[in-house]
């Protein structure tokens, strides 16, 4: 059922047999990519159809940036709609493509998208939903082999258990106190406020319409809100103990407010913002721990800085965002790069605060050389080992 | 003077040349899109690869009008949209005060008249002129916030800005609209999905040849190959910030106001400020790591050269 290019070409002039066909597939070509995590709705197929009978579809590299400027709508889906396109549309290289795909010489920060990505599109292929395409499968069913390589870390998954009612109670309490103290800052825009600084021309001449002779002054004043928050929280072994309290604690601030970023990390950094969005706290967690691939494996901060400096910090600490560091800091790389990254991190965003549980521990000193190298870079070092301390960092954030 | 829109792929390539911009074929085919279907276009991809550039050559090989949005951290109605110009309608309800005439419904009625409304871009945008609809850039999205992201989805879906004492006004042809977007945050889906999404790359070493020698047409030729290379390999690099096009085309000036016909170490560690913007990403390329890729660029080219000689 793979879309006979040529042919479609050769007929059209005469639009309509080929062009049902044509709008057949793309429908079909849409439902692949849906399948595979892309958000494709309806209305876009639809505009597809439109610009390929605008474009025509004679060249095939013009019909490949249509549907990219029709279906792909984030930087990070390209590679995803990149594959997907090549074996719906029956490439003949796609075998060549797959197999550069898998050698070392990917570039190493795409990797992973590479991979969750590939893997996503193979259950697409193989799912229910494109059991249209069964036809075209039959011919490339090797390829789903090829999509499925194996994890390199030895994984071990972390089984949430339900909460229990008491944990659940405190988790609350957690959650009230949080909401209370906010942090926040003073924004250009402004709010109608009559014990503001400064007149709001728009009401006042409305008021001194209806008012007569007098012109009875409006005020306004800086709306204030929240900034971003960011947070990255260290789920290596020796951090195993406390990680599921810190999860909740981060569903908790993720679903009070907006612009909450989160970030888990231990040999490799994962983003679970989207993730912890889900409002039940126990599917949140159970999507984490599908998610996340290195429960309790050993830390490498230094490493997982730099990848959050390189691929994230430039789009989630705009507008002064407050960066929040959950970790104990004992690093097995020994620390190697790590003060450098901890530098460039310190310096892009408005705030860092760090929080260590081992700080409950009297007699703590900043021995470890991991905390060494973090240390001079933090605005704020907290300790953070209970729901108490953490109900302790509510009052640290809304200081200014 | 204007001109027609391009009626086919090659017609928008040429125009793109035309003003001095050279474009990819995926971009001259996402942009005539967008043109034939009266889409915005949105454009995203790294700092300095001359996304903004083609709102620009566009209204000037359309001979359009630019309305150009600059984007930033509270934009709000008032300076992108419209304002209302209280100190004329003060005047005139003073005036009509004076006159001694208080129909207050009616005086409300008439200050509140498109007459007393100062335009800002948006709404410029929303107006032809005898040349026809103008280019809309609205730059560096990313660097608003929400509220006015969900404020543009009513002018990109259906050219209309509604203002509450007037009423609903509609662009009578729509105008051409470019967004661009570095990227710093993740816009919404809604904005998006009326749009054409278009991802620009660096381009590759070829293109970016043509281009140095498009804009700076009295460069030395080795010269120029040399650093293009050297970009090309820089751009491989673990680096903070990559350098993009607009760089390459600093760095290209920089070393020809120089009077350099070929690179040397010395000169790219003097101007090394022109292509790199992070003290980390120049400490590490000054010295050894530059000698080093300029040696691989003479090696390359070397073979090249033996190749084709």
């Amino acid at each position: 059922m793979g879309v006979d290019l040529i042919q479609a070409n050769s007929t059209s002039d005469n639009f309509d047999p080929a062009a049902s066909r044509m709008a057949e597939n793309i429908l079909y070509f849409a439902r692949l990519l849906r399948s595979a995590g892309m958000p494709v709705g309806p209305d876009r197929v639809l505009d597809a159809v439109t610009a390929v009978k605008t474009i025509g579809i004679g060249i095939r590299e013009d019909f490949y940036w249509c549907m990219f400027a029709l279906f792909v709508n984030r930087a990070d889906q390209r590679t995803l709609f990149d594959q997907a396109f090549h074996i719906f549309w029956r490439n003949p290289r796609i075998m060549d493509r797959l197999m550069s795909a898998m050698l070392p010489t990917v570039r190493v920060e795409n990797e992973q998208d590479l991979e969750e990505m590939s893997r996503r599109l193979a259950d697409a292929m193989k799912s229910g939903v494109t059991e249209q395409l069964k036809e075209q499968e039959s011919d490339e069913i090797e390829l789903d082999a090829a999509f499925t390589y194996s994890k390199r870390e030895v994984l071990q998954k972390i089984d949430f258990e339900q909460m229990t009612a008491a944990e659940l109670a405190e988790a609350k309490k957690a959650i009230k106190h949080l909401r209370l103290p906010i942090m926040d800052v003073p924004t250009r825009r402004f709010i109608r406020d009559n014990r503001g600084a400064q007149i709001d021309m728009r009401a006042t001449l409305r008021a001194s319409l209806r008012a007569g002779n007098a012109i009875p002054l409006k005020f306004k004043r800086p709306r204030r809100r929240h900034p971003t928050l960011v947070i990255l929280c260290d789920i290596s072994g020796s951090m195993n103990r406390y990680s599921r309290m810190f999860l909740h604690f981060m569903h908790a601030v993720t679903n009070d407010r907006d612009r909450v970023h989160t970030f888990v990390f231990a040999t490799r950094l994962t983003n679970i913002s989207r993730h912890l969005r889900h409002r039940d706290v126990d599917v949140a967690l159970d999507n984490v721990a599908d998610a996340v691939n290195d429960w309790a494996g050993g830390t490498r901060i230094g490493a997982c800085l730099k990848e959050f400096n390189a691929r994230w910090s430039r789009r989630v600490l705009g507008q002064a965002a407050i960066t929040l560091i959950i970790s104990d800091g004992l690093d097995r790389d020994e620390a190697a790069g790590l003060e450098g990254q901890m530098e460039r991190l310190s310096k892009s965003t408005k705030r860092l605060i760090w929080l260590n549980p081992l700080l409950r521990y009297e007699g703590f000193e900043a021995r470890a050389k991991g905390i060494k190298a973090m240390l001079p870079w933090v605005d704020d070092f907290r300790s953070s080992h209970n729901l108490a301390s953490l109900v302790e960092l509510g009052r640290v954030l809304s200081r200014d | 003077m204007s001109s027609a829109l391009p009626a086919t792929i090659e017609d928008t390539l040429a125009l793109l040349n035309q003003g001095d911009y050279i474009a990819d074929r995926s971009l001259a085919t996402t942009l005539f899109l967008a043109l034939k279907m009266g889409r915005p276009l949105f454009l995203e991809g790294e700092a300095g690869v001359g996304k903004t550039e083609i709102a620009k050559v566009l209204s000037k090989a359309l001979g359009r009008r630019l309305v150009r949005l600059q984007c930033y951290e509270g934009l709000d109605v008032s300076s992108a949209v419209y304002e209302w110009n209280y100190s004329r309608q003060m005047i005139e309800i003073r005036l009509a005060e004076a006159a001694g005439k208080v129909d207050r419904n009616k005086l409300a009625m008439d200050v509140m008249s498109k007459d007393f409304l100062i335009e800002r871009p948006l709404l410029q945008a929303l107006r032809s002129d005898e040349n026809g609809p103008p280019v809309l850039l609205i730059d560096e999205l990313d660097r608003t916030d929400e509220p006015f992201e969900a404020y543009l989805l009513e002018i990109l879906s259906d050219y209309q800005i509604t203002i509450p004492e007037i009423g609903t006004i509609k662009a009578e042809h729509p105008p051409i609209v470019i967004i661009t977007s570095n990227r710093t945050r993740e816009i919404h889906d809604a904005l998006k999905r009326r749009c054409l999404y278009h991802w620009v790359d660096y381009p590759t070493a070829a293109r970016e040849l043509q281009i140095v020698t498009t804009k700076l047409p009295g460069i030395n030729r080795q010269l120029s190959q040399q650093l293009v290379a050297f970009v090309q390999k820089l751009r491989e690099q673990d680096l903070f910030k990559l350098p993009g096009v607009a760089e390459t085309l600093d760095w290209a000036d920089a070393l020809t106001q120089l009077d350099k016909v070929a690179l040397d170490g010395d000169a790219i560690d003097n101007t090394l400020g022109a292509l790199l913007k992070y003290q980390d990403d120049i400490a590490k390329i000054r010295g050894s790591e530059a000698a080093q890729l300029l040696e691989q660029v003479k090696k390359e080219m070397a073979s090249l050269d033996s190749v084709r000689g």
